[in-house]
C-alpha cells in the first residue's frame, strides 16, 4: 500500500470516528422532558397538551435535544422562557421547598395524632364500662311484659 | 374554655382562613374601565433593559397582549401597525406585550409583520394573567396619560374599532 493510500485510509477512518462527536448526540428523549414540564397556557403537562402554544414549546424542546442539550439545560432554557411555573415539579429550594416539606410535616402530624387517638381508645377500652351496672326490670315492669307477651301466640 | 376546645377552634379558623385565601387569590377578575392599570417592569422583547407602563405616564398607550402562536393576534397585528403609523407620537403609542411565548418566536413575529411599536416580554404570562386578569390573547387596553384604563377589549381589535372607539379619545382626534 502506497503512502498516499495509507494517508487516505487514515483520513477516512478519522472522518468516520469524528462524525458522531461533531453531530450533537441526543442526551435525553423528548417524552422524558414533556412528562416533567408544564404547558403554561393549558395548565397541564406538556405531554398532554396539543394547543398551538404547546406545539411551539414541543418544537423548542426538540430543537434543544437536537443540539445535544442535557435535561437540566433544557429545563433551564424553558424556565428562562416561561418562568419557574413551567416546571411540573417545584425546585427544592426557597419557597418551593415547602411543596415537599408541608406534606411530610402533615403526614407526621397525622401519624402522631392517630397514635395518641389509638392509645387513648385502648386505655378507655381496658378500663371497662364505668358507672353503676344497669338494673333489671322492676316487678311491675316484669308483670306488664309477661302480660303483653301472653297476648301473642309465639 | 378547655385547651382542647381552643385548639379545635384554632384549627377550624385556620382551615376557613386558608379556604378564603384560596378563593380570594383565585378569583381575581380582570382590570375594569376606570381602574388604574397595573404596572410592572418587563424586559424588552429584543435587546436588554426593561420598561414599565409607568414609564408611559403622560402618554396614551394601547396595551396589546399577544403571542406568536395566536391566530387572532396575527389578524390584528397589521391593523395595530397601521394605527401606530397614523397616530404614534409623543402623546400616543401602541405597546405590545408578548405573553406566554418563546422569545425567538416573538421576535420572528415582530419582524414578519414589521411592527414598529415598542415590545415588552411577559414570558410567564404573570403580568397579563395575574395583574391585568387576562383570560387569553389577544387582549387590548387603552390607558390614558394618568394611567387609568379607558377601554378594555378582551379579544382582537380591528381597523373599524381602532378608528371609531380609540382614535376619538386621542389628542389628535380622528385624524
Amino acid at each position: 500500500m502506497s503512502g498516499r493510500a495509507v494517508a487516505l485510509l487514515a483520513a477516512a477512518l478519522l472522518a468516520v470516528s469524528a462524525a458522531p462527536a461533531g453531530a450533537a448526540t441526543p442526551k435525553v428523549e423528548q417524552n422524558v422532558i414533556e412528562a416533567e414540564v408544564m404547558c403554561p397556557v393549558c395548565g397541564t403537562l406538556l405531554e398532554l397538551a396539543e394547543s398551538p402554544q404547546a406545539l411551539r414549546q414541543k418544537a423548542f424542546v426538540a430543537r434543544l435535544i437536537a443540539d445535544g442539550r442535557s435535561k437540566e439545560e433544557i429545563k433551564d432554557a424553558l424556565v428562562a422562557e416561561y418562568g419557574e411555573e413551567v416546571l411540573a415539579l417545584p425546585s427544592g429550594d426557597g419557597f418551593s421547598l415547602s411543596a415537599y416539606l408541608v406534606p411530610i410535616v402533615a403526614f407526621v402530624l397525622a401519624v402522631v395524632a392517630l397514635a395518641f387517638g389509638v392509645r387513648r381508645w385502648r386505655r378507655d377500652g381496658s378500663d371497662g364500662p364505668t358507672g353503676p351496672a344497669p338494673a333489671g326490670p322492676s316487678d311491675a315492669e316484669s308483670k306488664r311484659l309477661d302480660a303483653d307477651l301472653s297476648r301473642y301466640d309465639l | 374554655m378547655s385547651t382542647r376546645s381552643v385548639i379545635a377552634v384554632l384549627a377550624v379558623v385556620a382551615v376557613v382562613g386558608l379556604l378564603t385565601f384560596g378563593l380570594l387569590s383565585k378569583g381575581s377578575s380582570g382590570v375594569e374601565v376606570g381602574e388604574v392599570a397595573p404596572v410592572a417592569a418587563l424586559p424588552h422583547l429584543e435587546g436588554g433593559g426593561s420598561k414599565s407602563l409607568a414609564d408611559y405616564r403622560g402618554q396614551w398607550v394601547l396595551v396589546n397582549f399577544w403571542a406568536s402562536w395566536c391566530t387572532p393576534c396575527k389578524d390584528e397585528a397589521p391593523a395595530l401597525e397601521r394605527f401606530q403609523q397614523r397616530h404614534g407620537s409623543e402623546q400616543f403609542t401602541v405597546l405590545g406585550i408578548d405573553s406566554n411565548d418563546l422569545s425567538g418566536d416573538g421576535i420572528e413575529f415582530v419582524d414578519s409583520y414589521g411592527l414598529s411599536y415598542p415590545q415588552l416580554r411577559d414570558g410567564d404570562g404573570e403580568y397579563a394573567e395575574e395583574d391585568f386578569g387576562t383570560t387569553g390573547v389577544p387582549e387590548n387596553y387603552l390607558v390614558d396619560p394618568r394611567g387609568r384604563v379607558r377601554l378594555a377589549v378582551r379579544g382582537p381589535v380591528d381597523e373599524e374599532y381602532l378608528r371609531e372607539a380609540v382614535a376619538p379619545l386621542l389628542p389628535d382626534g380622528s385624524s
